[in-house]
C-alpha cells in the first residue's frame, strides 16, 4: 500500500497524531475531564460548517473552533459560572446545534463532510502533513517544557499552588492542547472520534502500567499501534480509518482491563 | 528569633458564609513546632490555608517571613499536606515520582538537575521510604502514603511545613512515628512546623506549643497548662 502516495502522507500524518493524542489525553484523564475532548471536538463540527459557508478551509476554521471551545470551557469551569460538566454539556450541545444549522445553510450534507466527521485516508495532501507536522511538533515540545509542571498539577493541584506554579495556566495550557491535537488530527481520525483516541489508550495504559513514566510509554504505543492498524484496515477494508482507528484502540483496553483482571486473580 | 508566620486581627468568611474566623492574631517564630487542635468546623484547615495563601482574609493581614503573605514569592519555602491529600491521578504513581513532583516548587520547567535528583533521594530516605522508591502509592500502606506526601513536601526543602491532619486513619504506631519524623525535621533542619491533628496524644510530648481553635483562637501556650477541662482538644464544647 505505500506504492501510493496518499498512504504515505497518512502514515506520516498518523504517527504524529498517534503520538500527540494520548500525550495530551493523559492529561485530561487525570484530570478527570475525559470528556472535554468530545466537547471541543463537537465545537470544532461547528467550524467545519462555518467553513464551508465562509469558504474557508474548514481545516482552519475547525481549529479556530476548538480553540474558542477550549477557553469557554476552561473560562466556565475556573469561574464555577456553571458546575465543570454543565459547562461542558453547555458547550457540547451548542458547538452540535450550531453545526447542523450551519451545515445545512451552506448546503453542504455531502461525503466530504463525512470525511471531517470519522477521517479519510485519501485527504492529506503535502501542504497538510507539513501543517499537521509543524503543529504537532510544536504541540509535544509545549508538553515536554511544561511536563515536570503539568505533572505536579496533576498529583496535588492544591500543593502546586501552594508552591507558586501558575496552576491556572497550565490549566489553560493543557485545554489548549486539547484543542489543538482535535485541529491536527481530525483528518486522520475525524472530530467526533478523536477524543476516543486520546482517551482510551491511557485509561488502557494505566490498568497494566506500573508508574506515571510507563503509562505514558504504553499509551503512547497504543496509541501509534491503533492509529498505524487503523489505517490499514482503512486502506484494505474501504472504510473510514477513525472508525478502525477507536475500536483498535477500544480491543487494546479489553485486553488491558483482562490482563488487570488476571493479575488480581493470582 | 524572625517571625516565620504572622496573622494579625486576620477574620475570615467563605464567599456568602457565616464568620469562620474573627480577630485572629497569631505569631509562629522561624524554627517553632505548633500544634493546632480543635473541634471540627473549628477553622482549622482554614487557619492554614491563609497562611499559605490559599484564601485570603476578609480583614487584617497575613506576612510570611515578614512580607505580606500575597507579596510573598518564595513559595518552594512552603511545605503542605492538605487534609484528606490523596493522589490527583488514577495513573499507577511510584513514590519517587509524587516526590519528583513537590521538586517542582524550586524547578518546574526544565531538567531535573543533580542537586534535584540528590534533594529527592535524601527526601524519601528521610521518611524512610528510600527502598519502596519505585513501588506506585496505591500499594503502600496508609501511613507510608502519608510519608510520601510529607518527602514531597520536603524535597523542595521548606522552612514552613504545614500538616493537615496527617494522621487520620493511620494506626497508633505510625503516628508515633510520624510524630518522632517532624520532631527530627524541626530539630535538625531548623524547619517551623504547623501540625493540625485530633489525635493530639501523639505530638502533646514533642510540642511546646499548643493552639486551640474554635472561630478563633481560644487558647494558646504549653500543652501543661491547657485547662482541664479542654484536656481532650478534639472534645471542646466552651
Ligand atoms: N469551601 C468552603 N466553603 C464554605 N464553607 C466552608 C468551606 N470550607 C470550610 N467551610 C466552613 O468553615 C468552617 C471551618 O472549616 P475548617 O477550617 O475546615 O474547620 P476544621 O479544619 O477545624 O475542621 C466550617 O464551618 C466549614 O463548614
Ligand atoms: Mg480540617
Amino acid at each position: 500500500m505505500f506504492e501510493f502516495e496518499f498512504m504515505r502522507l497518512a502514515f506520516a500524518a498518523g504517527a504524529i497524531v498517534g503520538l500527540l493524542a494520548p500525550v495530551v489525553g493523559f492529561f485530561l484523564v487525570q484530570r478527570q475531564m475525559s470528556l472535554i475532548g468530545d466537547g471541543i471536538g463537537h465545537v470544532a463540527f461547528a467550524g467545519v460548517a462555518a467553513g464551508y459557508l465562509i469558504g474557508v478551509s474548514p481545516v482552519w476554521t475547525a481549529l479556530v473552533a476548538a480553540i474558542v471551545g477550549a477557553a469557554a470551557i476552561e473560562w466556565l469551569r475556573a469561574h464555577r459560572t456553571a458546575a465543570g460538566d454543565q459547562a461542558l454539556a453547555l458547550v457540547f450541545y451548542s458547538g452540535i446545534a450550531g453545526g447542523v444549522v450551519l451545515i445545512s445553510a451552506a448546503g453542504a450534507l455531502n461525503a466530504n463532510l463525512f470525511a471531517y466527521l470519522f477521517g479519510s485516508i485519501l485527504t492529506v495532501t503535502r501542504a497538510e502533513l507539513l501543517r499537521i507536522a509543524l503543529l504537532g511538533l510544536g504541540a509535544l515540545l509545549l508538553v515536554a517544557i511544561l511536563l515536570r509542571a503539568l505533572l505536579a498539577v496533576a498529583i496535588d493541584e492544591e500543593g502546586a499552588r501552594v508552591s507558586g506554579l501558575p496552576v491556572a495556566f497550565l490549566n489553560g495550557a493543557v485545554s489548549m492542547l486539547a484543542a489543538l491535537t482535535i485541529g491536527i488530527s481530525m483528518r486522520i481520525v475525524g472530530i467526533l472520534l478523536i477524543a476516543a483516541l486520546m482517551v482510551l489508550p491511557v485509561i488502557a495504559a494505566q490498568r497494566v502500567a506500573w508508574s506515571l513514566r510507563s503509562t505514558m510509554g504504553l499509551s503512547i504505543s497504543i496509541g501509534l499501534g491503533s492509529v498505524l492498524a487503523g489505517l490499514t484496515a482503512s486502506y484494505y477494508l474501504n472504510m473510514p480509518p477513525g472508525g478502525a482507528i477507536v475500536l483498535t484502540a477500544a480491543a487494546t483496553f479489553v485486553v488491558a482491563a483482562g490482563l488487570e483482571t488476571l493479575r488480581r486473580r493470582v | 528569633m524572625p517571625l516565620a508566620l504572622e496573622l494579625d486581627s486576620v477574620d475570615f468568611a467563605y464567599e456568602h458564609g457565616p464568620p469562620v474566623l474573627r480577630d485572629v492574631s497569631f505569631e509562629v517564630e522561624a524554627g517553632e513546632f505548633v500544634a493546632i487542635a480543635g473541634p471540627n468546623g473549628g477553622g482549622k484547615t482554614t487557619l492554614l490555608r491563609l497562611a499559605l495563601v490559599l484564601a485570603r482574609p476578609t480583614r487584617g493581614r497575613v506576612q510570611l517571613f515578614g512580607e505580606p503573605a500575597d507579596r510573598f514569592r518564595d513559595r518552594a519555602r512552603l511545605g503542605y499536606l492538605s487534609q484528606r491529600a490523596q493522589l490527583g491521578v488514577q495513573a499507577p504513581a511510584t513514590v519517587r515520582e509524587v516526590v519528583s513532583a513537590g521538586r517542582a516548587a524550586r524547578n518546574a520547567f526544565g531538567r531535573l538537575t543533580a542537586e534535584d535528583r540528590e534533594a529527592i533521594e535524601q527526601a524519601m530516605e528521610r521518611v524512610g521510604l528510600a527502598d519502596l522508591a519505585r513501588r506506585p502509592l496505591s500499594r503502600l500502606s496508609g501511613g507510608q502514603q502519608q510519608r510520601a506526601f510529607i518527602a514531597k513536601a520536603l524535597v523542595s526543602g521548606p522552612q514552613l511545613l504545614a500538616l493537615d491532619e496527617p494522621t487520620a486513619g493511620v494506626d497508633v504506631e505510625a503516628q508515633e512515628a510520624l510524630s518522632g519524623l517532624l520532631a527530627r525535621l524541626n530539630d535538625e533542619l531548623g524547619v517551623t512546623i504547623l501540625y493540625v491533628s485530633h489525635e493530639f496524644g501523639a505530638i502533646e510530648h514533642v510540642v511546646r506549643r499548643l493552639v486551640l481553635v474554635r472561630g478563633g483562637i481560644v487558647f494558646d501556650g504549653p500543652p501543661s497548662s491547657l485547662p482541664g477541662v479542654w484536656h481532650d482538644p478534639s472534645h471542646v464544647h466552651v
